[in-house]
């Protein structure tokens, strides 16, 4: 692989760009693998990333149904922070956060990780008693959350409204410093270059049509519409269409997929430096790179894999960043799109075995899987290569919807993700 | 913005009503025999399907009525509803 | 001075209406009826801005809402600034304020043009190769130097000025476009009476007949023949016209929106009318008659200013009657251009032609612009323009059959007017989720399976031949509106004839010049090739990182020529390349428009008390509950929460308060089985309960968590009065709906929400029997007669209630039901007998305080979805011989039976004088190394005035068992010690409610 620097761009400026290589290649895929990867997202790449990196297994194929990418995490609004209330989800994110820092670096990808700070906005007595309760939760972690006041919070929000004639004015913020945003398909990209860089087959317009099992009921291959697969190892990370690939393994899953829309407005010059989401008011924004605003809110509230959803979505949401941000009326809508998140009972991901021995699966990120890529890739990839959990994702089994044993943060808190 | 049949009240815009997710999941008439993962499954589990699905509404700022309604995933196209209790004909609106 | 390119005659401009406008501080003028586009052309201002990335010199490419360069801020007073307007759409309206953007210091004199000369580093997604070290720079010093030259405009900084409104409707057809297909659907559809929308997004309507000065229809003039539409459809009563409308989105089941602009064309605005409006229209059908856009050529600085859509040169020259240049070669690969050339000429302008085509490929077209006296070089390629700040010519070869280049010269010109074909404008249609199917010889792709009850017609759907469109438009119009007649038009017959070609044939080095695709984002072919190299094969893939097509135009004027370059070098059929999906909105809408009037007050509706009013005028601060707006607290003085809050404490303590508790839900459930079924819902038993008699419930949701809890009087044998939390009303009532309607449907019984029924008054405190018996009439007040936990129904000053003797604070309380008009009345006869009785209003911060003393929960503030009964130490309250209820069978899951599950306690801290924060948490040990696990933490927390010291309530693991333990608890700094105890503080035996 022909490393990224400052110096190899110029020399190529000078060379006319000629000399780059593929970033990946568009292989065909091979009568039989160590571990098959379903689904070419960010969370699939990094697993199959991980996977050869960290535990040595590079004949890995990541099989991607369409473009690899091109679901949500292509689609979602980026936003990076750790500071969730239950000590599990604190664990697996705070592993993701950690490994963001250093991210463009391991890759040698920039993926534009920018620590910009994430802004939860609190309206009412029920929000604050419920942010302060993460605020203390995340510093017994060690994750950084303060208290602003609202004046501490316009200082470091500028255009934030802080006046007390809103309809829901706001009487406090939590922050998370460190959170932030990145650039999406640079994720996805660098995972598959550096996988790909390993031995790695990224698979694309190739879709898993069925499973095959042994006598014992362990998984022996896949059928896909490129030909049979084998292999005894398989990861599922479908995101929104887990349901339906677990369905051709006969199982099914505790999910269900929603659309969940968002939007960029026009791009302007830099005016919004932070991420800011107010959950009572139902809206998140930050500014693009590019300059974009970057806006989204919940999801559709019916199942579909439509990738669209009602205009009343939206424009709710854009009614409280209006409310929030007033000078913003004249920003316009420029593209608005919709992804399928699958969403589990207690909103959090489900990360390990399953009843099929070597199947696996990794789903249920909701509203909220992108800030964990390279953790859930990182512990997804352990849990393949071993045969079972890391300590990290050992509580987000399956079985703890039999249990009771549920990591429920939307109802401990009903902060969107 | 989906225009939804209310079998009481026809077609209606989506925002008079509140999604129930997936229909005919009966609840178990003793839940106290059964064990823990078929309790899961009733409480957790669902087909969640591509392409056709019969779900619940409820016309909750409306007539308040409960209904099922036979919705295709992919297209979002609504086939057809049908009260609680009765089942789709199968068949489809125009 | 009407500006030097200003045509002596023609042009659908009003002249009698002189108006100017300012273009970075220049006082220019024109006519009623220009674009701001057209107004500076005629002053021979191309050069207007500045590209995204490059900085480079740019013009008007197009006349409409594609353009994707040239884009002003405008400027209409303070908070009445917006960035990003397109030049082409904006209508000139006199004193207009306009400024150039994305360059510094001056439009003329940008810094951000080194750029262009740094070009060679700065080619696609370099961003992603570099700026990784050090690692710390990102966010410091690279990024906010990216952010700082990426953008276009500035945000506004003033909140917006503006009124906007929003329109639902329905109709039977809807036809987007008012061009000849859409009049033509338009005049059919209406025939029979259906009620017909027609919208377009320009001004007038007419579409391409508007600046076609040379076809006849049916034997009259095209224009003459818009205007006998326009007239015809006007005097039918079931049509609704909407100009300057985008039909923006295609959602679900035939929900179109429409961004509808209403005063930025006036010269004086009224100040009632809206700015914008949105229509959310219904309709029955759809006709997509919305055009097609022409593409450009792709050659070396084919983005010089003065480089215009040849159909946009035609636009201008006809229907501005102004001269985009004296000067003006055609580069064309098809017929259209033709015809744009022809009218030019006949306005006096020089023209010469170039055709990609070879001779004997090109039309009749060929010799009709030949006889004029025009040049026509075909079989010719161009190989560059010349020019910086505005073309200055065009390098021109010709091109061998077999692909040779053949000698160069050089045509001068002061504009170009390319044109690379069209495109069916699909956006809609892809975005109703239509099937689209590639058509080689248009080399479009074309609508093909409609999957909503919509139909194509036009250019939208690949004809181009104007007699064919209005057949086409009349069919569509008519089968929408479920006719089947057609109808057969006499028009100009419309020369076709095209050629395929992006990227035109050169003897440069390809990857040595700037050749565009996307003119906004700077995408040129090379950074096509070079994605194409590094492997993004698909067109998404492309299109991400190159950034093209993802400009403010939305692809309208780049997507063909990229996709069309991918299969090029992939040597790929086009469609196995694929086609980028369209998505809402067509052209940007701004969220003023979208949000309409929800704003302040009308964000969300605020839901307020009968005692509201009240309560306010007593300056009473208030606190948002959901939507209710709740009396938080009664300051008198200077007093603040703490000290108000002492104060309303102590008074229902020693003597009685009065609290408005209307906002907490209420239901009526009535019917033969209404114990049955409230056996079913709720934990309790309420067979035995006996009329008369209330009981606290609690109800669970089926995964075993606790959902909601409420006093519950049995009025009757078949009729319960149910309370809820005040936020948790409408959850409760479609809990309870859905059970009853899809479980339980033999159940015979009724639910009715009565919360805005009653105002609930709220009278505490151990002279409350005293202050109301005087008003109570055909109720036994005494304490035997009407024991804690009752309820009876009688007169409260004349009016009926039901009369609670219930408490939430400890003391001896009773909760007045009255219908909703007479709680004000009511409230103010109590208050008015209060004096002698030391009588003091609460709100809801006291009533925390007295219940929180007392050890009463408040579910969403003790609970979060995760707790159970037991939890919550009221595992005694469960019916457990009932076989069943809701979440009985999750209460036996084995997380739910587990030991060590957070138990409810109270907390006390060493420090009686420290309130702890509520969300802190409880550790063991403070001196653990981090990550420190957590005990629970604290849900409730208050100064006592009872207890003359802080307490508070909390969840902790194994809670009921560490009661007398020591544990620390988080505060803002550090930690700090404190003792478990039981949670209740004050009467825990609770002897003082029965007073």
């Amino acid at each position: 692989m022909r490393r990224f620097s400052l110096k190899s761009l110029i020399s190529e400026a000078f060379n006319a760009h000629q000399g780059w290589e593929r970033q990946w290649r568009t292989p065909e895929p091979k009568a039989a693998y160590d571990a098959v990867i379903v689904g070419g997202g960010g969370h699939g790449l990094a697993t199959a990333y991980y996977l050869a990196k960290e535990h040595g297994i590079t004949n890995i194929a990541v099989i991607e149904k369409g473009w690899l990418g091109g679901g949500n995490t292509g689609r979602n609004t980026t936003i990076i922070r750790s500071n969730y209330l239950y000590e599990e989800s604190e664990a697996i994110y705070e592993h993701a956060m950690k490994l963001w820092a250093g991210l463009s670096q391991e890759l040698n990808y920039n993926v534009m990780y920018s620590q910009r700070g994430v802004l939860m906005l609190a309206h009412n007595s029920h929000d604050v008693q419920s942010f302060k309760r993460h605020v203390y939760a995340n510093r017994l972690a060690g994750i950084d959350n303060e208290w602003l006041t609202p004046d501490e919070a316009k200082e470091f929000c500028p255009p934030l409204n802080i006046s007390p004639d809103l309809r829901y004015p706001i009487v406090g913020a939590a922050l998370q410093r460190r959170g932030g945003v990145a650039r999406h398909d640079a994720v996805a990209w660098g995972f598959a270059r550096g996988a790909d860089a390993m031995g790695v087959d990224i698979l694309q317009n190739c879709e898993v049509t069925g499973f095959r099992r042994d006598a014992g009921g362990a998984i022996e291959g896949v059928e896909t519409s490129k030909g049979y697969i084998a292999t005894r190892r398989v990861g599922v990370v479908a995101a929104g269409h887990t349901s339906v690939v677990m369905a051709r393994a006969g199982l099914r899953m505790p999910l269900e997929s929603f659309p969940l829309q968002a939007l960029v407005s026009e791009p302007v010059k830099p005016v919004f430096p932070c991420v800011v989401m107010s959950n009572a008011v139902h809206a998140y924004i930050s500014q693009s790179d590019k300059g974009e605003l970057v806006i989204g809110a919940g999801t559709d509230q019916y199942i579909s894999y439509s990738q669209q959803g009602g205009l009343h979505v939206p424009i709710h949401t854009l009614d409280a960043i209006c409310e929030l941000f007033p000078q913003f009326s004249r920003m316009r809508m420029l593209r608005s799109w919709g992804g399928i998140v699958d969403v589990t009972p207690d909103r959090s991901p489900i990360i390990g075995k399953t009843p099929i021995p070597g199947l696996y699966v990794n789903c249920g990120w909701g509203t909220g899987g992108f800030k964990a890529t390279p953790g859930s890739g990182n512990v997804f990839a352990w849990t393949i290569a071993k045969g079972e959990p890391h300590p990290i994702n050992a509580p987000f089994t399956l079985d703890r919807f039999r249990t009771g044993r549920l990591i429920d943060e939307a109802a401990a808190a009903a902060v969107a993700h | 913005m989906l225009l939804i049949p209310c079998p009481y009240c026809g077609d209606r815009p989506e925002i008079e009503f509140r999604g129930g997710g997936e229909a005919h999941i009966a609840r178990p008439s003793d839940p106290q025999t059964i064990d823990d993962q078929a309790w899961a499954e009733f409480l957790f589990y669902r087909t969640n399907p591509k392409g056709l699905m019969a779900e619940r509404w409820n016309h909750a700022h409306g007539c308040q009525r409960w209904f099922n309604a036979l919705r295709d995933t992919v297209s979002d196209r609504i086939l057809e509803s049908y009260k609680m209790g009765e089942k789709p004909i199968g068949g489809g609106r125009a | 001075m009407a500006g030097r390119n200003r045509l002596p005659k023609g042009g659908r401009v009003d002249r009698s209406k002189p108006v100017s406008i300012v273009f970075n501080g220049r006082t220019l003028a024109g006519f009623a009826g220009d674009t701001v586009a057209s107004l500076l052309i005629a002053h021979d201002i191309h050069f207007v801005g500045r590209s995204f990335k490059y900085h480079r010199p740019r013009g008007f490419l197009s006349h409409g809402s594609d353009e994707p360069n040239a884009l002003l801020s405008v400027d209409r007073g303070p908070g009445k600034i917006d960035p990003n307007n397109r030049a082409t759409v904006a209508e000139a309206r006199d004193g207009l304020v306009t400024h150039s953007q994305n360059h510094w210091p001056s439009l003329e004199f940008d810094i951000g043009a080194i750029n262009d000369v740094l070009s060679p580093v700065f080619v696609a997604g370099f961003y992603y190769k570099t700026f990784m070290w050090p690692r710390r720079f990102w966010d410091s010093v690279y990024e906010p130097k990216i952010r700082a030259a990426a953008g276009l405009g500035r945000a506004p900084d003033a909140p917006d000025a503006d009124r906007y409104a929003n329109r639902h409707a329905h109709c039977d057809v809807l036809v987007v476009g008012a061009g000849p297909a859409g009049l033509a659907a338009a005049l059919a559809g209406s025939e029979t009476g259906k009620r017909v929308f027609l919208a377009d997004e320009q001004a007038e309507m007419g579409g391409t007949l508007l600046h076609d000065l040379t076809s006849a229809i049916d034997g009259k003039p095209a224009q003459a023949w818009v205007a006998e539409a326009l007239a015809e459809l006007r005097s039918r009563g079931n049509v609704t016209l909407l100009p300057r409308s985008t039909a923006f989105g295609y959602y679900n089941h035939n929900h179109i929106a429409l961004a509808e602009r209403l005063t930025d064309h006036l010269d004086n605005a009224p100040a009632h009318l809206p700015r914008e409006r949105l229509w959310q229209v219904r309709a029955g059908e759809v006709v997509l008659a919305t055009g097609a856009h022409e593409r450009p050529l792709v050659f070396a600085d084919n983005d010089r200013p003065g480089i215009l859509l040849a159909e946009s040169v035609r636009v201008f020259v006809n229907r501005y009657a102004v001269a985009p240049g004296r000067k003006v070669v055609f580069v064309t690969n098809g017929a259209s251009a033709y015809a744009a050339a022809l009218d030019a000429a006949a306005a006096g302008i020089d023209v010469t032609l170039v055709d990609v085509r070879p001779e004997g490929d090109c039309g009749p077209e060929l010799a009709a612009l030949r006889a004029k006296g025009a040049t026509v070089l075909t079989g010719h390629t161009v190989l560059a323009a010349a020019g910086t700040r505005r073309v200055t010519g065009l390098a021109v070869a010709p091109l061998s059959p077999a692909g040779k280049i053949g000698t160069r010269k050089t045509l001068a010109a002061d504009c170009v007017g390319m044109s690379g074909g069209w495109t069916p404008s699909v956006h809609l249609f892809s975005q109703s989720r239509g099937k689209l199917r590639f058509d080689p010889a248009l080399d479009a792709f074309v609508p093909d399976q409609a999957v909503q009850a919509q139909r194509s017609a036009g250019a939208a759907n690949g004809r181009y031949d104007l007699g064919e469109i209005l057949s086409e438009g009349f069919a569509a119009g008519s089968a929408a509106a479920g006719g089947d007649a057609s109808r057969a038009f006499t028009a100009t017959p419309t020369p076709t004839g095209f050629s395929p070609v992006r990227v035109l044939p050169t003897d440069a080095d390809p990857a040595r010049v700037k050749a565009f695709i996307d003119f906004q984002n700077d995408v040129t072919a090379k950074d096509i090739h070079l994605a194409v190299r590094e492997g993004f094969e698909s067109v998404e893939h492309v299109k991400r990182y190159t950034t093209t097509g993802m400009a403010t135009d939305q692809g309208k004027s780049s997507n063909m020529n990229a996709l069309g370059l991918v299969a090029g070098i992939l040597e790929k059929p086009l469609p196995a390349v694929g086609t980028t999906t369209f998505r809402p909105p067509y052209t940007p809408v701004t969220f003023g428009t979208l949000i309409g009037p929800s704003r302040g007050p009308l964000f969300d509706p605020a839901r307020k008390t009968p005692v509201h009013g009240w309560a306010e005028e007593q300056g009473a601060r208030f606190e948002d509950v959901g939507l209710w707006k709740r009396a938080w607290y009664f300051p008198r003085g200077d007093e603040d929460l703490h000290e108000a809050v002492a104060r309303e404490c102590a008074a229902v303590r020693q003597h009685v308060g009065i609290f408005d508790a209307t906002t907490l839900g209420k239901i009526e459930i009535v019917g033969p089985d209404a114990a049955e079924f409230m056996n079913r819902i709720y934990v309790n038993g309420w067979l035995k309960l006996e009329p008369g008699r209330c009981r606290y419930g609690l109800m669970l949701k089926e995964d075993g968590y606790i959902l909601d809890d409420g006093v519950v009087a049995r009025l009757a044998v078949d009729r319960f009065h149910v309370t809820t939390t005040t936020g948790g009303a409408p959850r409760v009532l479609a809990h309870m709906e859905d059970y009853l309607q899809t479980e339980w449907p033999e159940l015979n019984v009724f639910l009715t929400s009565t919360t805005e029924q009653f105002a609930v008054i709220a009278v505490q405190g151990p002279k409350a029997r005293e202050l109301i018996a005087p008003l109570v009439t055909g109720i036994d007040l005494a304490n035997d007669a009407f024991p804690h936990m009752a309820v009876r129904t009688g007169f409260i000053c004349g009016v009926p209630t039901r009369l609670f003797r219930v408490s939430f604070t400890g003391e001896l309380g009773f909760e007045i039901n009255v219908p909703a008009d007479y709680g004000r009345a009511v409230w103010e006869a109590i208050f008015a007998r209060g004096g002698a009785f030391g009588l003091t209003p609460y709100g809801t911060e006291t009533m925390h305080v007295l219940r929180a003393e007392r050890g009463f929960v408040i579910i969403g503030q003790e609970t979060d979805g995760t707790v159970t009964p037991d939890d919550l130490g009221l595992g005694g309250m469960i019916a457990r011989a009932k076989p069943d209820f809701v979440g009985k069978r999750s209460l036996a899951r084995p997380d739910l039976e587990a030991p060590g599950r957070k138990q409810l306690v109270g907390i006390l801290t060493d420090d009686p004088t420290l309130v702890l924060d509520e969300g802190a948490q409880i550790v063991a040990d403070r001196d653990q190394p981090i990550p420190i696990h957590a005990l629970g933490h604290v849900t409730s927390s208050y100064w006592s005035p009872a207890c003359d010291r802080s307490i508070a309530l909390a969840l902790v693991e194994g809670g009921r068992e560490r009661i007398g333990s020591e544990i620390f608890v988080t505060t803002p700094s550090s930690f700090t010690k404190a003792t478990v105890t039981a949670p209740a503080f004050f009467d825990a035996a609770g002897e003082r409610v029965h007073a």
